[in-house]
């Protein structure tokens, strides 16, 4: 095992497993999301269980952010092992004749994500922390829908929110079924995985973005 | 035909290089990409000028000498081939080409178009072999069935020619996809597996320790490489390595 935390293919791996875990957290993440709109008690309920569940509190999320981290310091880490192999640049260097603009710009998606993942953070996260930890305000678990929907009432958050949600697609069109050739996964069955990474990369973004879209047309008002 | 070339001129590794114009005239379609750079040397040379130098030997596809990034492409548009077969039927009158040398950390610029490829042989020396008993009881590879499927892969892996379009290629000049080829050729082959654990491991090593970047399977190499070497010898080398590490 000696050598292992330094070898290019382990970093890869380590940047696969930690995307597919990532992928995965999206996919639960969109499923509660998706209440928000279709059945808005069960959004309540599942954002309550989420904010105030021991398990998830404290072990599944201090994973999933360790997750982020890791898949971000190695990404950023990547990159500058990469730009240090080509140190004098071609004057002329045709990417687009032999490889997708997603693929070759994975770092320009993957930081806008990492940004709005900071104000992603500012708006629901730091915002759960203040309400349970500073303010210490009582347990209130009809309070979700609506804040998440005032969170969509100025149309420059929502427009945030949508164009992040096309950079994360772009990201997941080659990150995805990228993370498993990187596992070693090359055969029969990776024309159905590139084919159901596309659905994925274009159906739970889009998802995403009609979420956010239909509450900023569709405002609670007292 | 005429052209317009855009030429990397360097006089050594030490010496700041430049893209220097040149304008060529009387090219025909047949003639092969190093023919027309014959034909600027000869003109050059006659000039008293200091021809240009790049690298070449067999001049059909099989040594793996000849490189040049034309046009911001490894061996040039077409697919499949090695500069010494591009023909210039493939550009057209009036067309300005820029040629480079490959670019990469681990492959430093010589002079002119040349570039040191000897990172390679050090990946190749790490791992690249077999220990086969030659002291006259050698046995027939023959001798030993292979599957039909195995060795074909096995034989498309080795058709690598060692150019280095595929760091070439990457945008992160990554190594990986000859590494792997010349990992697979012997992965899938019985006389291979003895060393198999320590092959990749070496060869993944010295890899590294050149300087090459990181894959991230934009496929680039596959596309560009004159031997069609396939992106399933990566994900194969993958395997074999992670493999590895846990055996030890």
């Amino acid at each position: 095992m000696s050598g292992l935390t330094k070898s290019s293919i382990a970093r890869k791996v380590v940047m696969a497993l930690s995307g597919l875990f990532l992928v995965f957290f999206l996919l639960q993440h969109f499923i509660i999301n998706i209440t928000s709109v279709i059945a808005p008690d069960t959004f309540n309920e599942w954002s309550h269980f989420m904010g105030y569940n021991g398990l998830v509190q404290y072990i599944l999320q201090p994973v999933l952010i360790a997750g982020v981290i890791v898949h971000f310091a190695m990404g950023i880490a990547l990159e500058i092992k990469n730009n240090k192999a080509r140190a004098i640049k071609y004057k002329q260097y045709k990417g687009s004749a032999n490889a997708s603009w997603m693929s070759r710009n994975m770092i320009i998606t993957g930081l806008v994500v990492l940004a709005f993942l900071g104000l992603h953070l500012y708006d629901f996260w730091i915002h759960e922390i203040t309400y349970k930890y500073i303010e210490v305000s009582p347990e209130d678990p009809t309070r979700y829908l609506e804040e998440t929907v005032h969170k969509f009432e100025p149309f420059a958050r929502t427009i945030i929110y949508v164009i992040s949600f096309v950079l994360l697609s772009l990201h997941l069109w080659h990150g995805f079924a990228s993370s498993f050739q990187t596992m070693g996964v090359n055969n029969k069955y990776s024309a159905g995985i590139q084919t159901f990474t596309k659905i994925y990369a274009i159906v739970i973004p889009l998802g995403f973005i009609f979420i956010a879209l239909y509450h900023h047309f569709n405002p609670i008002t007292h | 035909m005429k052209l317009n070339l855009k030429i990397w001129r360097q006089k050594d590794a030490k010496t700041k290089g430049e893209l220097v114009d040149y304008t060529l005239k009387g090219i025909e379609g047949d003639m092969s990409f190093l023919e027309m750079l014959d034909v600027l040397n000869e003109q050059l040379i006659n000039k008293g000028e200091e021809p240009v130098q790049f690298d070449h030997d067999c001049r059909e596809g099989i040594c793996g000498a000849c490189s040049l990034q034309i046009n911001g492409e490894p061996h040039g548009p077409d697919r499949l081939v090695t500069t010494c077969q591009l023909h210039m039927r493939k550009f057209n009158d009036g067309d300005t080409i820029v040629i480079e040398p490959f670019r990469a950390t681990a492959f430093p610029v010589i002079t002119d178009l040349v570039v040191d490829r000897s990172a390679f042989d050090r990946i190749q020396q790490a791992g690249g072999y077999i220990s086969v008993n030659t002291s006259g009881n050698t046995v027939d590879a023959n001798a030993i069935p292979i599957n039909k499927h195995d060795a074909d892969e096995a034989m498309d892996a080795a058709t690598c020619i060692g150019c280095g379009a595929c760091v070439a290629a990457c945008k992160n000049a990554s190594a990986m996809l000859f590494t792997s080829a010349k990992v697979s050729q012997f992965a899938l082959l019985p006389q291979g597996r003895v060393e198999a654990v320590d092959r990749v491991q070496n060869m993944v090593r010295q890899m590294d320790l050149e300087g090459f970047g990181n894959c991230t399977n934009t496929g680039a190499c596959e596309v560009e490489c004159p031997k069609g070497i396939s992106l399933k010898n990566i994900a194969r080398m993958n395997r074999e390595y992670l493999s590895a590490s846990v055996k030890g």
